[in-house]
């Protein structure tokens, strides 16, 4: 499987995949779609593990390297199992990948990564990368990455994408080759762009504005949560200290005694009972910060949309202002300004000659203006049709993803509750035997 | 019987006021008194069966706080009600208004008559720190409460209950109590007996019985287990509260990401009202706490300082009876006088020795009571906060699976 890199990597047809893992919701959505690699291949990044080493400017460094799988689909649903392809790639790569498919391309939502540094910590999480919870949940969403990659109609058939699987040696010369980086719009022209331009698409605005909007209100949840986390997680480990006192104080009764000391074991089971708790949430508040780092991506293809219009309407300006300067010089009125006018007119007219070479570039000029206002303008309209599908695309997944995010957010409630109604029940009753 | 001894000590209570008595510290053992102490508490049984509910037949209420200014000061005043059916009252409803400082008198006389029984604690006088104004809401109606308590547990004390004092305290009309309060014994032999305490306690008490010296190390223990649960429930409280400050934002983030969506502004504000209902659930179970289980752990850890100083007081009376028998044994005059003195002080340890014991057990039994209750209530309450919040959930998961069979989204699972 691994060595079949045709371009078209086509799976017609409805594949009955069910997923099976009861986490990953997401796998839900994916497989439902239509061509993808994933219909083709099983795809994981099954563990992480640290190195040292010398980087760039000669310095040992420790760094986490990731251990992606891929396995051909028929192999496994034909009951054998054989071992899966694999190899390391470190958090570096993922991100040349990314970068190189949001150059390629721009008119897609491209899936975010897993953060770079920890955010929205509360006291009890850390916020060292090298932390083996991070790293888990790090993994985790390297994973997530790569099947909405490998699961995106556009994204999941590109060369690269796919080597970056296969091919654990000479990948990175490889995206170097591509070139990528020189196509990058620069920053500056981008917001120029952003400034400038005069008709955008409505749709793109109002688009840009809810990624606004998705990326304020998800931050201040995140943010809500963390700081709730925390006073939750200290209102439980006080808990512990009536395991302690009552178990002291059982000590010195007699009758009470063997109530009071039960009491206490259920109060502390109640004191750790916190921790899966927010580690359950801790789930549901990466679920989140993907749509949050999703808002990212949505952005940037508005504002790649900007661009493309401004490129636009700047040559279709251009065009316009040519047309205008042959006709002047045509009729000889002087509408528009320019330097040449003015001193001809100051230090005496042209020759005939002159203006007629004058006219036959303008001439040219003109030809090759609307040529590129052609392009351009087909250019944009490709754009829009693109990316406005994969707008839609994105809405319903997000949609899909993140009501089944409260959903399980909302049974992870139901499950504290009823481990408190236990806990406190279970007290109640070695409280009556008091 | 229990009337029979009641009446007893109500002589007792009688005789205390005449002054004629030299103790320590206002002990209410009388010389003229025809049975001896010891017989007495021989008949000092409690007979469990008479303390329950149904046998009840005296209901003290305090309620209805007034405020009342006068040029010098500003002080609260407490509606109190009794309804009973006991003979020795003169009618069976009584209405009073009684001030704090009356509940200290009331606690005083008690304390003074029987200086080894145990009184149940009465809220501190003054107020704890972070309050401002001594005289808001919910201090006010944190006093009432204890100060309820307090009358119902000397009520249902079978000794306190029949307390002469008790009942003027309870029936008599403001300017009846005053002339009554004024009756206690006077100031200078009041000053007598405190400078024999404190003669008694510096010499303290030399063969202390192990089974009070037991009951001492006890009250210690038991002093440091209640005040460390009371301080680890106000802990509770507060990190409940602080809890509660950041869940309250959480509901209206949630609203506000709605306003920005279209298929999911429903299921966001749905998960928003779940939040702010469950908000509302820790709020009162918050609450529930400070009104029922705060106030209890604080009266018992009141109480572990009764036990030490009712342990004191013993002590000394011991220290008394000690110092007498060392007297006798050097002094050469005034023998027979002494010896009558001794006698007394005998009688008056063997006493305090014995309502200590018999009350201390009935003290440890309600105590018990009362702990185990305050804490399967709060229990209770614990579970009914999950059990709201949990339904509270369940109608959004519910919601969330009917609204995708409304819109033909049901996966076939």
């Amino acid at each position: 499987m691994a060595d079949s890199g045709s371009e078209e990597i086509a799976v017609i047809g409805n594949t009955d995949l069910t997923p099976s893992e009861s986490e990953n919701n997401l796998k839900n959505t994916m497989v439902e779609k239509g061509t993808s690699l994933l219909k083709m291949m099983e795809i994981s990044v099954a563990e992480a593990e640290k190195r040292t080493g010398k980087n760039a400017v000669n310095m040992q460094e420790t760094y986490t390297v990731y251990l992606i799988e891929t396995r051909p689909v028929d192999a496994a649903s034909e009951g054998t199992n054989p071992v899966p392809d694999s190899l390391w790639r470190r958090y570096s790569e993922f991100e040349l990948l990314r970068n190189y498919l949001l150059v390629t391309y721009p008119f897609s939502v491209v899936p975010p990564l897993p953060e770079k540094r920890a955010e929205f910590v509360w006291h009890k999480l850390s916020a060292d990368n090298m932390d083996p919870d991070f790293v888990e949940r790090r993994r985790v969403g390297l994973e997530n990455f790569l099947l909405r990659v490998a699961s995106h109609p556009d994204l999941s058939s590109d060369k690269i994408f796919y080597s970056f699987l296969t091919e654990e040696n000479g990948w990175k010369e490889t995206v170097f080759e591509t070139g990528f980086q020189a196509k990058a719009d620069s920053r500056l022209k981008a917001l120029n762009a952003t400034f400038r331009v005069k008709n955008p698409d409505k749709r793109f605005a109002e688009m840009k504005h809810y990624g606004d909007e998705l990326q304020s209100v998800i931050s201040q949840l995140l943010r809500v949560r963390a700081r709730a986390a925390d006073r939750l997680y200290g209102v439980y480990k006080v808990h512990g200290n009536y395991g302690r006192v009552f178990s002291e104080w059982s000590a010195i009764e007699k009758e009470m005694g063997d109530g009071l000391q039960s009491a206490g074991h259920h109060m502390d089971a109640y004191a750790a009972s916190v921790d899966d708790i927010l580690e359950e949430e801790e789930h549901y508040a990466d679920q989140l910060k993907e749509y949050l780092f999703y808002a990212d991506a949505l952005r940037a293809v508005c504002r790649k949309h900007e661009l493309t219009q401004y490129e636009l309407e700047m040559a279709a300006q251009d065009l316009t202002s040519k047309k205008q300067q042959r006709e002047e010089l045509a009729t000889g009125t002087i509408r528009t300004f320019s330097l040449k006018g003015m001193t001809s007119k100051l230090f005496g007219q042209e020759t005939p000659e002159q203006r007629e070479a004058k006219l036959k570039m303008l001439e040219t000029q003109i030809e090759e203006g609307e040529e590129l206002v052609k392009e351009r303008n087909a250019e944009c309209e490709e754009f829009v049709k693109s990316a406005w599908v994969d707008i839609e695309r994105f809405k319903e997944q997000k949609d899909h993803d993140l009501r089944e995010a409260l959903i399980s957010y909302a049974i992870m409630q139901i499950s504290m509750c009823k481990k408190g109604i236990q806990v406190w029940n279970n007290a109640k009753e070695c409280f009556s035997k008091m | 019987m229990l009337r029979l001894l009641s009446q007893q000590l109500r002589l007792n209570e009688r005789d205390l006021h005449d002054t004629s008595t030299t103790q320590t510290d206002g002990s209410s053992f009388n010389a003229s008194m025809q049975t001896s102490p010891a017989s007495m508490i021989n008949q000092y049984k409690f007979e469990e069966e008479e303390e329950d509910a149904d046998t009840k037949d005296i209901f003290v209420t305090v309620d209805n706080p007034e405020s009342h200014v006068t040029a010098i000061e500003t002080y609260i005043t407490y509606r109190v009600e009794t309804k009973t059916t006991r003979s020795e009252f003169d009618s069976s409803e009584f209405e009073v208004r009684r001030r704090y400082q009356d509940f200290l008198w009331l606690k005083g006389r008690l304390e003074e008559a029987h200086p080894t029984l145990i009184v149940h604690p009465l809220p501190e006088k003054f107020v704890m720190k972070g309050m401002v104004e001594r005289f808001n809401e919910d201090f006010i109606e944190t006093r009432r409460r204890a100060l309820h308590k307090f009358l119902n547990k000397i009520a249902e004390h079978p000794i306190f209950s029949s307390s002469e004092d008790f009942k003027i305290f309870l029936t008599a009309g403001s300017g009846e109590l005053t002339s009554h309060k004024k009756q206690g014994p006077g100031f200078l032999s009041r000053m007598g007996e405190t400078v024999k305490a404190v003669a008694a306690a510096v010499r303290g008490v030399r063969n202390r019985p192990q089974e009070f010296t037991d009951m001492q190390e006890y009250a210690e223990a038991f002093s440091q287990k209640i005040s460390s649960l009371d301080k680890v429930t106000q802990r509770i409280v507060r990190e409940q509260k602080e809890y509660l400050e950041e869940l309250k934002e959480c509901g209206p983030t949630y609203a506000l990401w709605s306003q920005s969506e279209q298929e999911l502004a429903e299921p966001l504000k749905n998960v928003a009202g779940c939040v702010d209902n469950c908000c509302k659930e820790t709020e009162e179970q918050v609450k529930h706490l400070n009104d029922h289980l705060i106030p209890v752990l604080h009266e018992y850890v009141l109480c572990a300082d009764t036990l030490k100083a009712v342990l004191r007081r013993r002590d000394n009376i011991q220290a008394d009876f000690e110092g007498k028998t060392e007297a006798l044994a050097t002094k050469k005059a005034d023998r027979d006088a002494m010896r009558d003195e001794l006698d007394k002080a005998e009688d008056r340890l063997e006493w305090a020795n014995n309502a200590l014991k018999t009350d201390w057990t009935r003290w440890q039994k309600v105590m018990r009571t009362d702990l185990r209750s305050a804490f399967i209530d709060t229990a209770e309450r614990n579970v009914s906060y999950y059990e709201k919040c949990l339904a509270v959930w369940e109608s959004f998961l519910q919601s969330q699976r009917t609204d995708a069979e409304g819109n033909g989204n049901v996966d076939s699972s």
